[in-house]
């Protein structure tokens, strides 16, 4: 990227045109349910893809199976043509819905500087930066990052004081130290307000086509993102669906998809509902429950917030 | 030389002379030598108990640390191995609880129940053991009496070990501390590193114990990292930070309650809660000011 991150240990970017993220047949069972089975999927390198169904489907599952977290029950997944894992520093990962403890007194700094070197054993001794170039190097890809995302003017808060959004870009920062392949997010726009949805969909777009990372990101609503994204995977318990948004969002593939009737709409400024999509069977404790029974029940009303999920 | 009888330690303001007079005694010196190596274990074992929220786990060792105690005097043991065995046992057994993977096991109601079970076998204990009336508050509340050569010795062994190990894992574990999901996800070993963290706690504990008694323990373990972190969000200053507070409160803990007939306990204790509610207004005045500049540096911009 720039000269300054020379410090920072090269990174082996594997000019692959392969695929960054493959499943074969895979399926998932969490507490002996399955959760999805016969999926196959393939994302190609630099796109930004989003990862849609509906609650409980097993969306974040998918993540923490991409992570190595999560063994698969059938099938094969291969993250950056090896397991998964494996590609440690390669991938940035941002867990769902975190937000810190509002007294918790650690900078935002500190908390993307873990991103950077937060698993490494031992104590950094307190050397000048003057003497180390490892040190230097570390603070200017740390500043580079929160620059990268917007961040520099609160960076030196207490993270707890942050906004939702600031800690957000924050984390996003932090997932980014390291110059990831691919970037991991799960429902990184939900608990933000619309406003910061925007900024923060426009920001990962952003960071998607200029550092040229692949974003799989799992997402609640589509809409924020419908702009920015190339292909989306609409996951189901019997497979998924792969494509364009345009392909993929449509009557037809998910009536298909789901094996019950649902509707796509359009409204007036380009925003998708979808309609008639069914719930996965909760057997766990669901965290957003309103959303997609609320856009079944009251599509028109609901529309301009939930969508597609 | 019962140091409760005050008339025998007059404050001189002749500071030279009062300090010369206060370390002509071995058990003061071998007290300020305890005294500083607690303070900077405690400090820097509770930095970490502050910033993962553990207080309840750290609680639940001091009080475990008074049976051990108790129980060691009445087998006539020092009461010192008392607080290390039952502190350190207790961190195990909290670790091996069911559902401590998410390390919440320390708040489990049945932690809660061998708690209160232990404190009344310490209360057993001190019943059974005659003549030790007198002791009970020193252990429950602090004392800075008959520290030994030994003790100080085996007090320096313990806190080298927990600092060595603090250190060689204290990234990762702030790193667990402050984000475990994505630590997890980065392979750092979260579930080991909580372990680990309470023996050390359990450790720290009942060193703190020694000075501050086992109820005042909070005093060397929680105040000083609080305190630090208050003052700043900058992790590796308010970890020295922390330690220099605990340092001196303890110092002048011990100097006051050597010329006061107050105990030891609540001097390091007032101390340290003087300087928390200090830092707490510092930050007030501090955060005040740039409320009031912040509209003034819109305006020149």
């Amino acid at each position: 990227m720039t000269a300054v991150t020379s410090g920072i240990p090269a990174q082996t970017r594997t000019d692959t045109t392969g695929p960054v993220l493959q499943l074969r047949d895979a399926g998932v069972r969490v507490g002996g349910r399955t959760l999805w089975s016969g999926v196959q999927l393939s994302i190609a390198a630099g796109e930004f893809t989003a990862v849609l169904g509906p609650n409980g489907v097993g969306k974040s599952t998918l993540i923490k199976a991409a992570l190595g977290l999560q063994p698969l029950a059938e099938g094969e997944i291969r993250v950056l043509g090896g397991a998964p894992g494996q590609a440690g520093r390669r991938v940035g990962y941002l867990p769902q819905r975190r937000s810190f403890d509002a007294s918790l007194r650690i900078r935002g700094t500190d908390i993307v500087g873990l991103g950077l070197d937060g698993d490494r054993w031992g104590v950094p001794l307190p050397v000048p930066e003057r003497f180390s170039p490892k040190r230097r190097a570390a603070r200017a890809r740390i500043a580079e990052v929160i620059e990268l995302v917007g961040a520099t003017k609160y960076a030196h808060r207490p993270i707890g004081q942050c906004s939702g959004g600031e800690q957000q870009r924050l984390l996003i920062a932090q997932a980014l130290c390291r110059k990831p392949e691919i970037l991991l997010l799960d429902e990184p726009l939900d608990s933000l307000d619309l406003p910061n949805q925007a900024a923060v969909a426009a920001l990962i777009g952003r960071i998607c086509r200029e550092e040229r990372v692949s974003v799989i990101m799992v997402a609640h609503d589509v809409n924020p993102i419908l702009g920015y994204l190339d292909r989306v995977v609409y996951l189901a318990e019997g497979g998924a669906a792969t494509g364009t948004p345009q392909e993929v969002i449509t009557s037809e593939t998910l009536t298909r998809l789901y094996g019950t009737p649902v509707e796509v709409l359009r409204t007036s400024d380009g925003r998708l509902v979808v309609v008639g999509q069914p719930e996965a069977p909760a057997r766990h404790t669901d965290r957003h429950t309103p959303g997609a029974v609320a856009a079944a029940a009251a599509p028109a009303a609901e529309g301009a917030g939930r969508a597609a999920g | 030389m019962l140091l409760a009888d005050a008339a025998s330690n007059p404050w001189s303001w002749n500071l030279l002379t009062d300090f010369q007079v206060m370390w002509s005694y071995p058990f003061m010196v071998n007290a300020f030598r305890a005294g500083a190596v607690i303070a900077v274990l405690a400090a820097a074992v509770g930095w970490f108990v502050v910033l993962r929220g553990q207080t309840f786990a750290a609680h639940t060792f001091s009080v475990v640390g008074f049976p051990g105690a108790s129980g060691a005097v009445l087998a006539g043991v020092a009461a010192g191995y008392g607080y290390f065995a039952f502190c350190v046992g207790a961190a195990v057994a909290i670790a091996l609880l069911p559902g401590s993977g998410k390390g919440r096991g320390e708040e489990s109601a049945l932690t809660g129940t061998i708690q209160a079970f232990l404190l009344a076998c310490g209360f057993l204990f001190v019943a059974l053991y005659k003549g030790f009336l007198g002791g009970v508050n020193s252990l429950l509340f602090g004392s800075f009496l008959g520290i030994t050569g030994s003790q100080v010795l085996l007090l320096t062994v313990v806190a080298a070990v927990v600092l060595c190990v603090l250190a060689a894992i204290g990234r990762p574990l702030l790193f667990a501390s402050v984000d475990e999901s994505v630590a997890a996800a980065r392979g750092v070993p979260v579930r080991a590193l909580a372990t680990v963290f309470l023996v050390l706690l359990g450790a720290a504990t009942a060193e703190a114990s020694q000075i501050t008694g086992s109820l005042l323990v909070f005093a060397l373990l929680v105040l000083p990292a609080a305190t630090a972190q208050v003052l700043t969000p900058r992790p590796g200053l308010s970890l020295v930070l922390a330690m220099v507070i605990g340092l001196a409160v303890t110092w002048l803990g011990l100097t006051v309650a050597y010329f006061s007939p107050y105990p030891v306990g609540f001097h390091v204790t007032t101390f340290a809660f003087g300087g928390y509610v200090l830092a707490r207004l510092v930050n007030v005045v501090r955060q005040a000011s740039l409320v009031r500049r912040a509209p003034l540096l819109r305006s020149a911009a």
